[in-house]
């Protein structure tokens, strides 16, 4: 059994591949918290969505070069988030029409851009499907500097959300400036979708938003309680699932979502068949 | 240093938005507040004012722009005509404004506890970046002993009955140190025994000064517990004693055709606003 556990350690691939997962896993469980109660889930997958032109810009210009790729990826999900939440203000088009346009022409616009690429099946199915074997140290490093900075945010914030997310007219009547941490968090979330992008790629970025969160929801009643459990749930998830993908030998990122996906249902029945009054 | 200090101290962001009241001018006046949405006209030249310590019962049939009105007392909307005076200022600057929101528009699933929420009362003098102190934590303490949920603290938000939940948001005004609290349909679906807490509440409120609108739909209720009612169809038809205001001509100009006269021993008027199929009564 240890040496089950122990034998894929031998390589550094997989070491860093367990690093980035957990921490993926802590920042978007945390973050994913906010998604789930605020109902912003197809804001988030739309928003994963449509960083696929950066990257594929960045892709290009950079001949093939990764580093720069992040940066792309940072630019282009601020720009979108911020351009969603203005389109949908400024017209009387409705905000989830909003973003299902500018999602589908920005991810279109990638997939276009990449397809002008020979080998343009393999380098998008990396993009969209993740890739969190190829991690290397300096990607870590990002990860840790801006999901650390995102946490940071977080909890400095963590009443005004609070309060934002239950009750906007309070927030208002507080005369907090609610417009301003509505951007902000939805930055914090563009971030945390960059981060993630190379566990589990741009398709399946909304499962590590929402499904560790939304295991969590089901199990506790308390906001900090249900942050820590998410966090929890995801970077198990993120290492069983990581296991799974080294002895079975499916992609990565898919191994961690449908994980992350059994936990949800198992939690799911548990409460279903228990009906304990906490559920409701 | 000092100056560092003052520079990251973003707490005077927040505090010099309070505004200071002036003791001379009335707790809320509005002059000529008109409403536009998209060409419906939602509030038209609505002209009132309330002294400290009053208590207003706001009725009318629905749509009749009794949130609307709330909103822009509350500076959450602003309105496309006219203007709020607070204690003599915008009411944008003032954090003293409570609104109690419809039970119906709240996530009762959010994982929240009764203090929680009450201490979300707290946040808008506490300032950026700094956590609750020993004083919020008594405010919040306080204001649950005032509305009877002291032993419901810890309680997650869903699990209360609809008066616990009506008395809670008044628990989370009393934190705020609201001084003028507007109370969104609070008697909705209540029973009558949390009917009697929530009047036995607002009498309380009144011996500390409190002003209070409560938008309503019971013409007899609010009739039996307000000194003074209003009656609004998008625009005040009339404020006053209850006698005076629910006297028919008037009820029919606001309710138009959903007033009967129903003939009896004393004359009774059966208003049907529309609202939760029941029919209301006035004497």
């Amino acid at each position: 059994m240890i040496d089950w556990l122990i034998e894929p350690m031998q390589y550094a691939f997989m070491i860093r591949g367990l690093i980035a997962t957990i921490l993926v896993g802590i920042v978007c469980a945390v973050v994913g918290t906010y998604v789930v109660l605020r109902g912003m889930a197809f804001f988030g997958d739309a928003l994963a969505h449509s960083i696929l032109p950066g990257i594929a810009v960045g892709y290009l210009v950079g001949g093939g070069a990764r580093d720069p790729l992040f940066w792309w990826a940072l630019a282009t999900a601020i720009a979108a988030s911020v351009g969603i939440g203005a389109i949908s203000r400024g017209t009387k088009i409705k905000e989830d029409t909003a973003i299902g346009i500018i999602f589908a022409g920005m991810f279109a616009l990638g997939i276009a851009l990449i397809s002008t690429v020979r080998s343009y099946t393999v380098d998008l199915a990396h993009f969209l499907f993740g890739d969190v074997l190829s991690v290397r140290n300096a990607d870590l490093w990002l990860i840790v500097a801006f999901g650390g900075v995102t946490l940071l945010i977080i909890v400095a914030f963590y009443k005004e959300f609070l309060v934002l997310s239950f009750d906007p007219i309070l927030a208002s009547t507080l005369r907090l400036p609610a417009r301003l941490l509505d951007y902000l968090l939805i930055i914090l979330i563009a971030v945390t979708i960059v981060v993630s992008i190379q566990t589990v790629g741009v398709a399946l970025m909304i499962a590590m938003l929402v499904t560790p969160a939304a295991t969590a929801y089901l199990l506790t009643h308390r906001m900090p309680v249900m942050m820590a459990l998410a966090a929890l749930i995801a970077s198990a998830a993120g290492v069983i699932g990581l296991y799974i993908s080294y002895y079975v030998g499916v992609a990565s990122g898919a191994a961690i979502v449908l994980t992350a996906t059994a936990i949800f249902l198992i939690v799911w029945l548990v409460k279903r068949i228990l009906k304990t009054p906490n559920t409701n | 240093m000092a100056k560092i200090k003052k520079l990251l101290d973003l707490d005077t962001f927040f505090k010099k938005r309070e505004t200071a009241h002036r003791e001379d001018s009335p707790i809320l006046k509005t002059t000529g507040l008109s409403v536009n949405f998209n060409g419906d006209l939602a509030l038209i030249d609505v002209d009132f004012e309330l002294n400290r310590g009053e208590q207003v019962a706001v009725v009318g049939p629905n749509g009749a722009g009794k949130s609307t009105l709330f909103k822009i007392v509350a500076g959450v909307l602003k309105p496309t005509a006219g203007k709020v005076q607070i204690a003599g200022h915008e009411p944008g600057g003032h954090i003293c404004i409570a609104y109690i929101p419809q039970r119906s528009q709240v996530d009762w699933n959010f994982p929240v506890s009764v203090s929680d929420v009450v201490m979300m009362g707290r946040i808008g003098k506490m300032g950026l970046f700094r956590h609750p102190t020993r004083n919020d934590w008594q405010f919040v303490k306080d204001s649950l002993e005032i509305v009877g949920l002291s032993g419901l603290a810890a309680r997650q938000i869903g699990e209360l009955s609809g008066g616990q939940q009506q008395r809670m948001f008044i628990a989370r005004a009393l934190a705020q140190e609201a001084e003028l609290m507007l109370m969104d349909e609070p008697l909705a679906g209540l029973d009558a025994p949390s009917l009697e807490d929530i009047f036995q509440i607002l009498i309380s409120l009144q011996r500390q000064q409190v002003t209070v609108m409560v938008a309503m739909h019971d013409l007899k209720l609010a009739a039996e517990n307000f000194k003074k009612v209003m009656l609004l169809n998008r625009r005040v038809i009339k404020i006053g004693p209850p006698e005076q205001v629910f006297d028919a001509p008037t009820l029919m100009q606001a309710y138009g055709d959903h007033v009967h006269l129903v003939p009896g021993e004393d004359a009774v008027l059966a208003v049907d606003d529309g609202c939760c199929g029941d029919e209301e009564m006035a004497p």
